[in-house]
């Protein structure tokens, strides 16, 4: 096909829009990697660059004999991951199952429970109270599991849908005359016929668990609750720090001792350990992250 | 049900137990996660004291809203999350639908699959490891900026973070790095969907590029344009908490141009310990946010009936 010179000319600006946006993106976590990797006393005289005189592993080192406090982070981050997604599959698809069934008595109420619980929410506090006084949830491990995250309404819907539209209503009505119970059925037909909406529904859940540092931030105390800290909450934690020191030290009026906090370069090199399995696993899952998006965008 | 009951007799409640029994984890999670909060709500409208319990404490009425609104703090953080989302809603879909119209420019996969995971690469990021990317950019005394861009520029460093004035700024541009990338592949999705016919025969009748993006792309885009826009309206009382926490480090001095509902309810509540003030504006947040909700729903449902929540 011969381009026309309209065509040409729309390739030529649309490349350059989605260049520029395409540095945008991707230039500041290329200055991260760069800085986790500067020497330390280059990058407190030159400050962070993408030209530093002097590289150096030395941050790297560093974690490494420091082991324990970041691989614990890791653990954790990798536990809340695989616990957090499996649990939240097992109760959304199981949840959304006994609203596909037709003539279940109830199906009506659950449904609009569901809806309600999407348009009205009784705000932070008072999901804080429950879940801090009445739950007592602070300090354990679901913590940084079940508020908020574990089943949202939107996936319900979603999966059921995918149920109702995807899955021949009679199959599963030749099964039930067969004598089939309800449980046999979504395990040997259901379950194995909806693995692509598991699956991409699962992707999404475990990238925003291996990101989540919102319920640490509230269900977590640093005295009792610090053996649980992910990764995330360990790059908060020193944020915290950071800021606490700098601005009492501005009120009292001392130096902060740079020595008491992970260095310059230590910190990035933290914030590229705790992504780096995202963003190099990304080329695998970018189809299915894709689709995650785009059957959930509108709505979700 | 127990009219149907009645119409049919003979309901094999046997049948049925079993879904009943997977349904129950579900079921109790909205209990706790969603509805024991609704009633939650009766925070606000107490004296609360924790040796009592929430049942126990005695009513305050209105007495906290009062405080709330009587601090100069409500207008300020009711202003701050309404208008960044108003501004970032807009810059979102105009920036979303032209990155997906120049994705859909391109004739090799390969390089459009290049340009997608690299704008959304911030997308797979969570706000703190971005407050550390913003960090190494503005820090104060090893930035990138204040180190190596102002002086090369001959401008004098600039304490980023005890400066309101650039802040709106930064923050927009935080949104749009983040968010790009999610808004161009929702409408990117929705333009793969359009017929190639209509752009074969426009291409014959001597449409240029642009005559074919304003007659067939953007017209057949609308309905997705609109929709996502009016639900993300009916949002707009929810700020990204991420964002307005961590890009600022959660500065005092920073808070005039960064605080919104989402942080003043956090501060007030975890680290002042105010029961009251946090209890008020974070049913405040509620109440207004369903009022909006409900009401970009309804418009929904009369522009596309299949796109509305219920």
């Amino acid at each position: 096909m011969i381009k026309s010179k309209s065509a040409i000319r729309a390739s030529i600006i649309a490349n350059i829009v989605l260049i520029i946006f395409a540095l945008f993106a991707v230039l500041p976590f290329i200055l991260l990697i760069i800085s986790s990797l500067t020497d330390n006393q280059v990058a407190m005289v030159e400050g962070y660059s993408f030209f530093p005189s002097k590289l150096s592993l030395s941050a790297y080192k560093y974690l490494l004999d420091q082991w324990q406090m970041i691989g614990r982070g890791y653990f954790m981050t990798i536990l809340v991951t695989v616990l957090g997604t499996t649990l939240s599959i097992v109760i959304t698809s199981s949840f959304a199952y006994a609203l596909s069934v037709p003539g279940l008595p109830g199906r009506q109420i659950l449904m609009m429970m569901v809806i309600i619980s999407m348009l009205f929410n009784g705000g932070i506090v008072a999901s804080y109270y429950v879940y801090a006084n009445f739950i007592h949830i602070k300090d354990t491990i679901w913590a940084l599991i079940v508020p908020g995250f574990l089943m949202s309404a939107f996936n319900v819907i979603l999966i059921r849908n995918y149920y109702v539209n995807n899955i021949s209503g009679e199959i599963l009505e030749s099964a039930r005359l067969d004598g089939a119970g309800e449980i046999r059925i979504f395990l040997r037909i259901v379950v194995p016929l909806s693995v692509p909406i598991y699956a991409t529904i699962g992707l999404m859940s475990a990238v925003m668990y291996w990101n989540e540092w919102t319920n640490g931030l509230y269900y977590l105390t640093q005295r009792n609750g610090s053996h649980l800290y992910t990764i995330q909450m360990i790059l908060n934690q020193i944020n915290e720090n950071i800021s606490f020191m700098a601005s009492n030290a501005a009120q009292l009026g001392i130096t902060v001792d740079q020595s008491e906090m992970p260095s310059t370069t230590i910190r990035m090199a933290i914030a590229v350990v705790a992504i780096f399995p995202i963003v190099a696993s990304f080329p695998f899952f970018q189809k299915y992250f894709v689709k995650g998006i785009s059957i959930g965008g509108v709505k979700g | 049900m127990e009219k149907a009951a009645k119409k049919k007799k003979k309901i094999q409640w046997s049948k049925y137990i079993p879904v009943y029994i997977m349904a129950l984890p579900g079921f109790i999670y909205l209990i706790i996660n969603n509805y024991l909060p609704m009633f939650g709500v009766t925070i606000a409208f107490k004296d609360l004291d924790f040796k009592k319990g929430l049942l126990a404490s005695p009513w305050a009425g209105f007495k906290n809203f009062e405080y709330l609104f009587r601090s100069k703090d409500a207008l300020l953080i009711t202003r701050n999350t309404v208008l960044y989302n108003v501004l970032f809603i807009f810059l979102g879909m105009f920036i979303g639908v032209t990155l997906a119209i120049c994705l859909n420019e391109l004739r090799s996969k390969l390089v459009m699959r290049t340009y997608q995971s690299a704008i959304l690469i911030p997308y797979l990021m969570s706000w703190v490891i971005a407050s550390y990317l913003v960090y190494a950019l503005l820090a104060p005394d090893v930035g990138l900026l204040n180190k190596t861009i102002l002086p090369a520029l001959g401008m004098k460093p600039v304490n980023w973070y005890t400066t309101t004035g650039p802040w709106p700024l930064i923050l927009t541009l935080a949104n749009i790095w983040k968010s790009s990338g999610f808004g161009m592949v929702i409408y990117y999705s929705s333009i793969i969907g359009i017929s190639t016919e209509l752009y074969e025969a426009a291409e014959i009748d001597g449409a240029s590029k642009w005559q074919q993006i304003k007659s067939i792309t953007l017209p057949l885009l609308k309905p997705t344009i609109i929709t996502l826009t009016i639900l993300n309206l009916g949002r707009i009382f929810s700020s990204d908490f991420g964002l307005f926490y961590q890009v600022p480090k959660n500065s005092g001095i920073l808070y005039p141009v960064t605080r919104t509902l989402d942080v003043y309810v956090y501060n007030a509540l975890m680290n002042n310990n105010d029961f009251a003030m946090s209890s008020a504006a974070s049913v405040y947040q509620a109440v207004v946010g369903f009022i909006f909700i409900m009401t970009a729903n309804g418009i929904i449902r009369k522009v596309s009936s299949e796109d509305a929540l219920f």
